[in-house]
This record gives structure tokens, sequence and C-alpha cells, in this order.
């Protein structure tokens, strides 16, 4: 049963006059900070702005995808544009997006600590992922990469004249600044928690988050050596992945799948702690089956490490192997369909309000659900073969990056806007841009998998012309998303300034981050909490509400 | 877990600031989970760079396999002597790390700064040896893609009477084993440059007497560290020195 929760009037609500925001102006006590608050503002600033030129290139490919033939651009000149596109979304947006920003905010407030464990290696982190980001703008200035985001060798070693070395030293280093964000999460997790803050007390949000923290920690060093590998094999022509001199293509595929498989786990894991927080707030009820849950995230984060190769049917590994694999793949849906399912009971009952973050949320289970079920075609080896390096797979991975991680990412950005600002976002606005972006994102995507299906490869500047009108479709699709993109970004800015002043805890939610001021002091906890209450108890909150005494910053 | 082990957090307390060492950072309750928590850090890092080198030791174990006689062959043409005397350098050089250790735990500053020096001295001993192994792989024509040629592969090896010459596509193999010994050692003297610059850091550090007065974790971090590059080379040097040297 959920618990009926008013929420708080607003317009008695002041901004306290301490915050993490005014504890020191300019410019160098922002870039030399430790506090994970403002780390997590920077990474907000540089992501979004990494986003909008993936943004860009992406809309590039729809454009020259409008028409049959090769006409916008060159063949090459396209192949430069997905290139771009999958490095920078990839590597510069998806995986910091939520544990960088979000996760950095709340993660230590969460677990109830005054800062992440290793405040100067977050900001290393972030240095590193803007050196990465300076890097990968210096190969498109250059020139532009067309390798595909998976710098897939021999092509990538020896026949291709771009800048391949400047973005793989790119990806390398944005790669440290995740080990580090991930380091930083376990460690701070393990020994950073408040007294009476057990692991069965954390919000699943922080199980999410340590989940992909193993991920991070234990996956992106093995793309880092792989990278060196490609980039030595550019550079002075070792033999490792070459086939002249007895090295084998094959195996960079394994290596960096190893990698790369597990960064799809990266990604999604995150934002599946949004979405567990956001759907419980505006249910007003426990997650159902908390355990159970917590215990799916780390069940992926197994498994992630033993499915790399079904993205290598195609390409000679043995029937034996890809059999196993397949197999292997079918079991990650297990988890992933608990958290669906429990999501779906924790809203059975509740008292649901349909405030933005809970229609992002809403939209992240219908289309990773179904990002997640093509997934289990891909899966199965027979379907594979018909269906790999065509538009499904393609429309396969943006339901459930895009349409499953964006989704959860704008979900958690308004959820928390209040927290990180102090002031709401405007609410008519972004219940509209909320729409558009799920009507955007259908349109653009669905028909992909109908043009995948009837065997529209990727990667192709032209294509027949009995495509044409899906095509069409999907680009037009693409503005509308681009549309629902960018009205986030104009009335989040706005409300800076003009939005309502939210109050400590806007949508009476139960974690700690809710019980202190927004936006925080520096230090968090102005005395360090004890946690005496379970996760999600909505009637621990109603009851320290009624005898709450109106505290002025 | 019980939430008794869990170290807690600072209680704000203005009168017991005065009490705080400097070198407990604001955010830790006590030193206790200070040290606790960096020491984590750095054994997780550990983690992170045994993936790093794990993917090398995944192809070399793959290749292995499938080019036998050229692994044998290459092997041949490396210096166990050379790699011996690393091996050895490398030890000394952990012994001297833990000293440095024990002299920071025991407030020794003097001590402490001869023991890092030392340090210092044989990390460089075993890069140097190294450079002289490069030089000669580089002068016999084995470094792959700059400088490679199968001559000493093809025909007869006077050192190894017994084992006959390699016909010529598995002797183009052995530049895969090259590409792995410069990628693996190479890996690893970059480990040992990086290590070495730490140090000169933490001297110049313990000069100033930084890690003798109770608070040594970095010290100690950096001994893991260290530690870590020695086991990496304990087994580099077998898998490309020694196994099936003889067969």
């Amino acid at each position: 049963m959920s618990t009926i929760v008013s929420l708080p009037d607003q317009t008695t609500a002041t901004l306290p006059k301490r915050s993490y925001l005014n504890d020191g102006y300019g410019l160098k006590s922002w870039l030399l900070t430790g506090d994970h608050k403002r780390i997590a503002i920077l990474y907000l600033i540089s992501i979004t702005f990494f986003f909008f030129i993936g943004g860009f290139f992406a809309g590039m490919v729809r454009l020259e995808l409008l028409t049959p033939p090769t006409d916008l651009m060159a063949a090459d000149t396209y192949n430069k544009m997905f290139t771009m596109h999958g490095i920078v979304m990839v590597f510069l947006f998806l995986v910091p997006s939520v544990p960088a920003t979000i996760g950095n905010f709340v993660l230590p407030i969460m677990v109830g600590a005054k800062d992440l464990a290793f405040p100067k290696i977050n900001l290393l982190s972030w240095y590193l992922y803007v050196v990465g980001g300076v890097m990968t703008l210096a190969a498109l200035i250059l020139g532009g990469v067309d390798t595909g985001w998976t710098f897939t060798t021999p092509l990538s070693t020896h026949y291709l004249n771009t800048h391949v070395v400047t973005a793989g030293l790119a990806v390398f280093v944005a790669g440290f600044s995740s080990i580090f964000t991930g380091l930083n999460f376990i460690v701070t997790v393990h020994r950073m928690r408040a007294p009476g803050m057990t692991w069965f007390r954390l919000p699943l949000f922080v199980w999410s988050h340590y989940a992909a923290s193993v991920l991070m920690v234990l996956g992106t060093p093995v793309l880092a050596i792989t990278l060196v590998l490609v980039v030595l094999e550019r550079v002075i022509g070792i033999g490792v992945f070459d086939p002249a001199k007895g090295g084998d293509p094959l195996l960079f595929q394994h290596l960096f799948w190893f990698y790369s498989h597990p960064a799809v786990y990266i990604m999604i894991l995150p934002g599946m702690g949004v979405i567990s927080e956001v759907i419980s707030t505006f249910s007003r009820k426990r997650v159902f089956g908390y355990t159970a849950v917590a215990f799916s995230s780390v069940a992926i984060a197994v498994f992630a490490f033993f499915v790399w190769a079904h993205h290598m049917f195609i390409m000679g590994i043995s029937n034996y192997s890809a059999l196993v694999f397949s197999l292997l793949t079918m079991l990650v849906a297990v988890p992933s369909a608990i958290k669906i399912f429990n999501w779906s009971f924790t809203l059975y009952k509740g008292s649901i309000t349909f405030e933005t973050p809970m229609l992002y949320a809403f939209g992240f289970m219908g289309l990773f659900t179904i990002g997640g079920l093509t997934g289990v075609f891909l899966g199965s080896m027979g379907m594979d073969i018909h269906l790999t390096e065509t538009y499904f797979i393609v429309a396969h991975f943006h339901f459930v990056m895009v349409g499953g991680m964006l989704m959860a990412f704008l979900s958690g950005v308004h959820f928390w806007w209040p927290k990180m600002t102090g002031r709401m976002y405007p609410e008519g606005l972004s219940k509209l841009a909320a729409l558009v972006t799920f009507i955007g994102f259908n349109l653009t995507f669905f028909p992909q998998f109908i043009l995948g299906y009837l065997g529209m490869p990727r990667r192709y500047a032209a294509y027949p012309p009995e495509f044409q009108v899906l095509n069409v479709l999907s680009t037009a699709g693409a503005t509308v998303l681009g549309v629902g993109y960018l009205l986030p970004m104009l009335y989040l800015t706005w409300s800076l300034k003009y939005g309502k002043i939210a109050g400590p805890n806007p949508w009476q939610a139960t974690g700690l981050e809710w019980q202190i001021q927004s936006p925080p002091i520096t230090s968090n906890f102005e005395e360090t909490p004890v946690i005496d209450y379970e996760a999600y108890d909505y009637e621990w909150l109603a009851n320290k509400t009624r005898h709450e005494v109106q505290t002025v910053g | 877990m019980d939430s008794q082990a869990i170290a807690t957090q600072p209680v704000e307390d203005h009168a017991e600031h005065a009490h705080h060492p400097p070198y407990l950072r604001h955010h830790f309750a006590n030193l206790e989970q200070q040290k606790e928590t960096s020491t984590f850090g750095m054994w997780l890092f550990l983690l992170t760079e045994i993936m790093f080198f794990g993917g090398l030791f995944c192809a070399y174990l793959i290749y292995r396999n499938w080019y036998y006689p050229a692994f044998v062959a290459g092997s041949h043409q490396l210096s166990i002597l050379l790699g011996a005397i690393n091996t050895a350098v490398l030890i000394c050089s952990s012994f001297t790390m833990a000293m440095g250790v024990h002299a920071a735990e025991m407030r020794w500053r003097k001590p402490l700064i001869g023991w890092l020096l030392a340090t210092i001295a044989l990390g460089c001993v075993f890069l140097g040896i190294k450079a002289v192994e490069y030089n000669e792989k580089w002068e016999k024509h084995h470094v792959p893609g700059l400088n490679f040629s199968v001559d000493s592969f093809v025909h007869q090896d006077p050192h190894y009477p017994e084992d006959k010459p390699l016909p010529l596509d598995m002797a183009e193999k052995t530049q895969v084993y090259f590409s792995l010994y410069f990628a693996m050692t190479g890996m690893h003297a970059l480990h040992m440059v990086i290590g070495v610059s730490l140090l000169i850091i933490l001297v110049v550090r313990a000069w100033q007497g930084a890690y003798t007065q109770g608070h040594m974790t970095t010290v100690e971090n950096f001994g893991l560290y260290w530690h870590f590059v020695d086991i990496v080379w304990i087994f580099l040097f077998p898998l490309l020195y020694l196994i099936s040297r003889h067969q």
C-alpha cells in the first residue's frame, strides 16, 4: 500500500543563504574544486556540449539518408559522420552521462557522506574527460576518423589515412576518466556510508551505480590495452592483430567487445537506478522486491562479462562458442525483466502522479522493454545472421541507449534539478518536451526496425529507392527528437534564474538527499546523519514531516 | 554487514577541530577511515592494472598455442643473464621499498629517504638493462614493423645446435612473439618510469618531512604499486625468457 503524501506548499519556500553554489566565486573556485557537487555540474556542462556535437553528426547522417543516392556529402564524409557520432555519443556522452553528473552529485549524499572518497581523483577524472574530449575534437578538426566507433582492425590499422591514432588515444584517456569515477564510487559505497546505512538500506540508485562501477573498473582497462595495441600497430607496425605477421584481427574483436559489451551495461545500469528512484517517488511506494532489484543489478554486471562474443556471430567464431554465447546472452534478459516487472508492481496500487520525471520514466520502461526484447532476437543465432549489420541492430541499440538511457538521464536531470539548483523547472513545458521526445524517438527509430528487417544495411550513404518512405519518416522523427532535446536545454537554463524556488523536498521523496536543503551546503550535512529507517519508507517520511519544525537556512 | 563495522562520519564539533591532525581530510571521520579508504582504493586500482595487463597475457596465451615453435625460437634470442639480473634487481628494489615503508612507519626521516633513493637507483638499473636489451634487439633486426628480418630463424642457430631452423612461414610468426615481447615489457617499463617519477616526488616530500609524522599512507600505497609492477615482471620473465627454452 502506498502512503498518501501531499506535496509541500512551495510558495513559502526560500533559497538557503549558504549553499555549495555560493561557497566561493570565480572560475578558479570551480576549476580547482574538490566538491563532488561542483564537479557534477562541470560534468553536466561538458557532457551536454558533447551531446549536442554528437547530435549534430546524427542530424547529418539522417539528412544524408533523406534521399536514396549519395548527394548531400561524399561517402567518405558520411563514414566520418557516423563514426564521430558513435565515438562522441558512446565515450563522451553515454558512458559518463548519469554516473558522472547525477551519480557524482547524489551518490555521496545518498550514502550519507560529505564527499566522494577521493575528491582530487574525482576532479582528475573530469580533467581527463576534457582532455579526451579535446583530443576527439582535434581528430575531428584535423579531418575526422572513419573506422566506425569500433576501431575495427585491420581497417583501422592498415587501410585508412584518417586520424585513428588521435581518436584512439582520446578514447584511451576518456577511459581512464571512467575508471576513476568507478573506483571512487566503489570505495565510497564501501567505506563512506553513514552510521546505520547498511547495504540493504541503500537506495537502488546506489546499487546500480555500484554494479556499473564494477564494470567500469574491470572492463575499461581491457579497452585501454586494446587501443594501445591498435595505436602501436598503426604507428610502429607491431603484429598482434596483423594477419600478415601472424596476428589475428579476431583477437581484436574479442578484446574490444570484452569491454564494449559490458560498456552497454555501464551505460544502462545507472539509468535503471534513476528509474527505481523516480518510480518509487511518484508512486509513493517502496520499490517492489527491493532485494531482487538490487541483486538483478549485480547479476547484470556479472553476466555482462560472459556474453561479448554475441557481437561476433558472423565473424567466424566456432559454432560451439556461438551456441554458448547465444545461451548466455538470453540469460541477461532475466535480471532485466526482473527490473521491469518489479517497477510495474511498484506502480500497482501506488498513488501515482505524472510529473515530468515520471513521464520520462514511463518512456524508459516502454522503450527499454522493446529494445531489450529485440536484443533477445539478436541474441538467437538464426535471427542474428539475418539481422546483424542491418538497421534492425541500429534500431535495437538506439531503443536501449536513446529510448532507455537518454530518457533515464532526462528523467534524472528533471528529478534532481530542484536539488542541484534549488529551483523548479517549468512543469507544463517540460511535460511537452517529454511528450515530444517520446513521439520523435518512436518516429525516428521504429521505421528502422522495419528497414533492417527488409535488409537495409547500416553504414552506407546510399540505399535502394524502395526504402525512401521509411527513411523520410525516420529523418522527420529525428527533427522532432532534436526539438525535444533542445527544449530542456533552453527551459532548464531559463529556470536557473526564473524558476520557482523548490524547497528541500518538493517531491516528498525519502532519499537522504531530499532531507537536506536544496541546493545543499558544501559538506552536504549540517551534522552526520544517523539512518534508522529503511529505503523508500514513505510512512517514516510522513511522520517526520508531521513533526517537523520548519527551519530557515 | 552490521552497522558497527561502518566507520562513522565526523560530528561537527569546533572544540574538537583543533585536535585534528593537519593531514586528516575534512570528509573523513578519523585517520583510520582515511587510511582504510585510500588503501582500498589502491588495491582496486591494482585490480584495474591486472585487467590492463590481462589483455596482453591473454594474447600471449593464444598465440603461444598457435605458434609454439616461433615462440620457442623467439625466446632463444633473449639473454637469460640480463633477464635474471633484472629480476634480481627488481626483487631487491621491492625489498628497499618495503624497508622504506618500514622507515616511514618508524618515523625515521633519513632512512626513509635513503631507502627511497635506493629504490630509484635499482629502478633505473632495471631500465638501463632493459635499454641494453632493446638495443640488442634492434641490432639483431628483431623489432617488428621498424626493423625486422627473419634471418635469425631460418638458419641454424649455433647456440642451439639441436634445434632445426624454422620454415619460412613459421619464422614470420616470430614477429608476433616480438610484438608481444615489446608490448608487454614496454608497458611494464612504462609503469617503471611512472614509478620512478613518483618516487622522485616522494623523496622531495619526504625531505620536507611529509611522511614521518604518523601519516604515511601515500608511501604505503606507492609501495603496493611498486610491488605490483615487480610481480608483473615476475610473470613476464618466465613467460618470455624461460619456458620451453629447451625442448
